[in-house]
């Protein structure tokens, strides 16, 4: 069991428990997402199919919003302890768009003979806007 | 325009491998660096057989593995460029660790039309299996299609 883990058993509704900053999303991330997760929809990645569909670039991929929601979460948490992971995809996520991913406890409960915690969570772009809004259920 | 006769329609099953190079790739592109993805030693301490997936990866494996990663398009007749994803959930049963094999049995639950059709709401459930049969997940998505 980590240090992490144990700092994160002891938490009480409204403790902002996750918090992660990333870098700007650049064309050649989406590239990569394109292969890593299988997902080759040309709109996140050719600016002609993007334009052709009426959108004036490509823009990011939905899951690539969430895979890092998912990181800070698991930063927080280990992934021993997360036991549902949801969002809602609110907005679409720019290119150059530099996130941050937080998130609190909104309810504190048992379930499963454990006691687990709700966490709300939102990913935020620089401009306050969010992109992400969603909820975890983990372990405590 | 999809109605409601999606409903309940089955998408080819799909068997994908957690395959470790893939998955380096994935953490890469991501900045992953936890230690418990990357490290089996560290995996164990928490509690792993061997080295876990992270949160969303499933949604990943599902697509990786597909011989027709977009089929549920063609088959409800959907243009690519008119699709966005509304929202994702993944619910957690048992842990899926590098040298699975998954079975995802994806199918259509329901079928909305929001803003007087110009928007069609399409949740797709899939069931996620391993190679022993137990049940290790369930996930969902929200395909919002643009319609017009």
């Amino acid at each position: 069991m980590n240090v992490m883990t144990e700092m994160k058993t002891e938490v009480a509704v409204g403790d902002r428990v996750v918090h992660k900053q990333f870098p700007a999303i650049s064309r050649h991330q989406l590239a990569l997402y394109c292969g890593a997760s299988g997902d080759h929809n040309p709109i996140h990645v050719d600016i002609d199919f993007a334009k052709a569909s009426g959108f004036p670039d490509v823009f990011t991929h939905g899951m690539l919003v969430m895979g890092y929601l998912g990181q800070a979460l698991s930063d927080a948490f280990a992934p021993s302890r997360i036991r549902a992971f949801s969002t809602r995809f609110a907005a679409i996520t720019q290119l150059g768009a530099e996130l941050t991913c937080e998130g609190t406890v909104a309810e504190i409960f048992e379930a499963g003979g454990e006691r687990r915690a709700r966490l709300a969570l939102t990913t935020r772009d620089q401009n306050g806007e969010i992109k992400l809004a969603g909820e975890a259920v983990v372990a405590l | 325009m999809v109605d409601q006769s999606a409903v309940g329609h089955r998408f080819t099953p799909v068997t994908a491998h957690v395959e470790p190079g893939r998955l380096r790739y994935f953490l890469d592109t991501l900045g992953e660096r936890n230690p418990v993805y990357r490290d089996a030693a560290a995996a164990r301490t928490d509690g792993f057989a061997a080295i876990p997936v992270p949160p969303t990866y499933l949604f990943c494996l599902e697509m990786l593995d597909n011989e027709k990663p977009f089929e549920f398009l063609t088959a409800l007749d959907i243009d690519l460029g008119r699709v966005l994803h509304g929202e994702q959930s993944f619910v957690y049963h048992t842990p899926v660790v590098v040298g699975d094999t998954l079975t995802f049995s994806p199918r259509v639950t329901s079928v909305t039309d929001k803003k007087g059709g110009a928007l069609t709401l399409i949740v797709v459930e899939t069931a996620v299996t391993n190679q022993n049969g137990v049940h290790v997940a369930d996930t969902a998505r929200t395909v919002v299609v643009r319609n017009g």
